[in-house]
């Protein structure tokens, strides 16, 4: 019985002091909520380290990234070489409608051409404006924060 | 100082519309205060923070106003007489507790010779309309939280009756202004700047005054007739529009109307030591509301902490402990009364 009392008095105590202290809201419209920076906002695409090698388009779950490309010839490196061919980017578009932010596509790229970006704010009154062509994609690595700095003792992949 | 006299008729038109009007009035202030703003800050929220400008204080005026424009659903086998008048017949036992409760030496509605008798009387009559609602709506849900209702408010009634029988014996009178008198008058051991509020004796009257006014007013943790986890609402599952405003009203108008009723009996009513004659009548709304809000902190303050009873420990906390503690509280009242 003490231990019932005493641990519903404990209760309102909680709930008093819950009352007292500053709540958590962030009154979004008004006042902007900062992301951390890994949040997994939107996809930025950076189209020069793109190869149109198709692994994030194979990979995604959703099929929400369409990608069109074509080679091109372009004159060889050195003197009497052979012509070089270049795959070149066409359409890189992304349906934010069908896309569940798994991140897929950006662990598997290859090249660095896709980076999560914290912004959140893209939000349209139509569906179909959600599919974010090669431009729109493009114009989110402005956002793109700076990678943080490694943990010490961290191991450095790739080469030297 | 001269009353004006201006008929038996007019008088009464005026406090008629008086009363309409602070009814609605105390269930908006209580549901704003408390459920709006109190229960989000003690959950670590803000609540409505934009209707109106400030802290959303036009957030429930804008939600009856809603609720006015809804469609009025009845169901198809609905009793619809009987549906249509369950709302009125709860918010009506509301509209009436206010009749007797004082705000000032002169400003109540009738101060009747049986006030408290009265009120805890009218009081329950909300629980007719509450089995009206569940029987007339033609729904499981609904038949279940009114007999549900029923079964609770039935069963502290008792407590709420008997934990003032021990203010009515020590003030030895059953109207509520004769009762606030007793309390403005006395003195504590000679000191007589407080008056003497009847919690300073009754305080076992008081909280079992307060946990049967819970579960009077259906409010956590004695929801069981509404749980809405559960019955989603229960009694009140098929009402929309008006109608559900109607219990809205009714169900913050009564938690203001035992508020009242407990701040009168226990604390002293609209009565400020020192301040009599004309003062008493300006000053006597604000003192009686400043006691109201306190004594609604409390209630709110539980009803936002605690889960819900089970229906059997509902029950055999009202049977087993709140009935003998009264009990007991009214033999020792009256045995110290006689002696002393």
């Amino acid at each position: 019985m003490k231990r019932e009392i005493k641990g519903m008095l404990t209760g309102l105590g909680v709930t008093f002091r819950t009352m007292l202290k500053p709540t958590v809201t962030v009154q979004y419209p008004h006042e902007r909520e900062d992301p951390p920076n890994r949040a997994r906002g939107v996809i930025a695409l950076k189209e020069e380290n793109c190869t149109v090698c198709m692994l994030c388009a194979r990979s995604c779950p959703d099929w929400c990234i369409y990608i069109e490309g074509h080679k091109e010839q372009r004159p060889p490196r050195r003197e009497g070489g052979k012509p070089r061919s270049v795959s070149l980017l066409d359409r890189f578009d992304i349906d934010y409608a069908l896309c569940m932010y798994c991140g897929i596509c950006v662990e598997v790229c290859p090249f660095d051409a896709l980076f999560w970006t914290p912004e959140y704010e893209y939000s349209e009154p139509r569906i179909a404006e959600l599919l974010h062509d090669k431009n729109r994609l493009g114009e989110w690595m402005e956002t793109v924060p700076e990678p943080e700095p490694l943990e010490q003792g961290a191991q450095v992949k790739g080469k030297k | 100082m001269t009353a004006i006299d201006i008929g038996w008729g007019t008088t009464t038109a005026i406090k008629t519309v008086v009363v309409l009007g602070i009814v609605p009035l105390t269930a908006l202030l209580l549901g704003y205060i408390f459920l709006l703003k109190m229960m989000s800050h003690m959950q670590s929220r803000l609540g409505p923070m934009d209707p109106g400008g400030f802290h959303g204080w036009y957030q429930l005026i804008g939600d009856g106003i809603k609720f006015m424009q809804k469609e009025d659903i009845m169901p198809v086998k609905a009793d619809r007489r009987v549906f249509a008048l369950a709302p009125a017949i709860v918010v009506m036992s509301t509209f009436l507790v206010f009749v007797v409760i004082p705000a000032g030496p002169r400003m109540v509605v009738r101060d009747l010779d049986v006030g408290v008798f009265y009120a805890l009387a009218v009081s329950s009559l909300s629980v007719i309309g509450v089995l009206m609602a569940g029987w007339a709506s033609s729904n499981k849900y609904a038949l279940m939280g009114g007999l549900r209702a029923a079964a609770q408010l039935i069963a502290y009634e008792l407590p709420l009756v008997l934990a003032v029988v021990g203010v009515v014996i020590q003030a030895g009178t059953m109207s509520l202004q004769g009762i606030v008198a007793y309390q403005a008058d006395g003195s504590i051991f000679g000191f007589g700047a407080l008056g003497f509020p009847l919690i300073i004796t009754q305080f076992v009257g008081f909280a079992l005054f307060m946990v049967a006014a819970q579960a009077e007013l259906t409010q956590p943790p004695f929801d069981m007739p509404v749980a809405e986890s559960e019955l989603v609402s229960g009694y009140m599952v098929e009402y929309t529009g008006f109608r559900f405003l109607f219990f809205f009203i009714g169900e913050f108008g009564t938690a203001f109307a035992f508020a009242a009723l407990a701040a009168t009996l226990f604390l002293g009513g609209w009565s400020l030591p020192g301040v009599t004659g004309t003062m008493a009548d300006l000053l006597g709304p604000v003192v009686l509301l400043v006691k109201v809000l306190f004594v609604a902190f409390l209630m709110f303050w539980a009803r936002f902490t605690y889960p819900r009873l089970r229906e059997d420990q509902l029950q055999a906390l009202a049977w087993k402990w709140l009935i003998p503690i009264a009990l007991a509280n009214i033999v020792v009242t009256g045995v110290l009364k006689v002696a002393l």
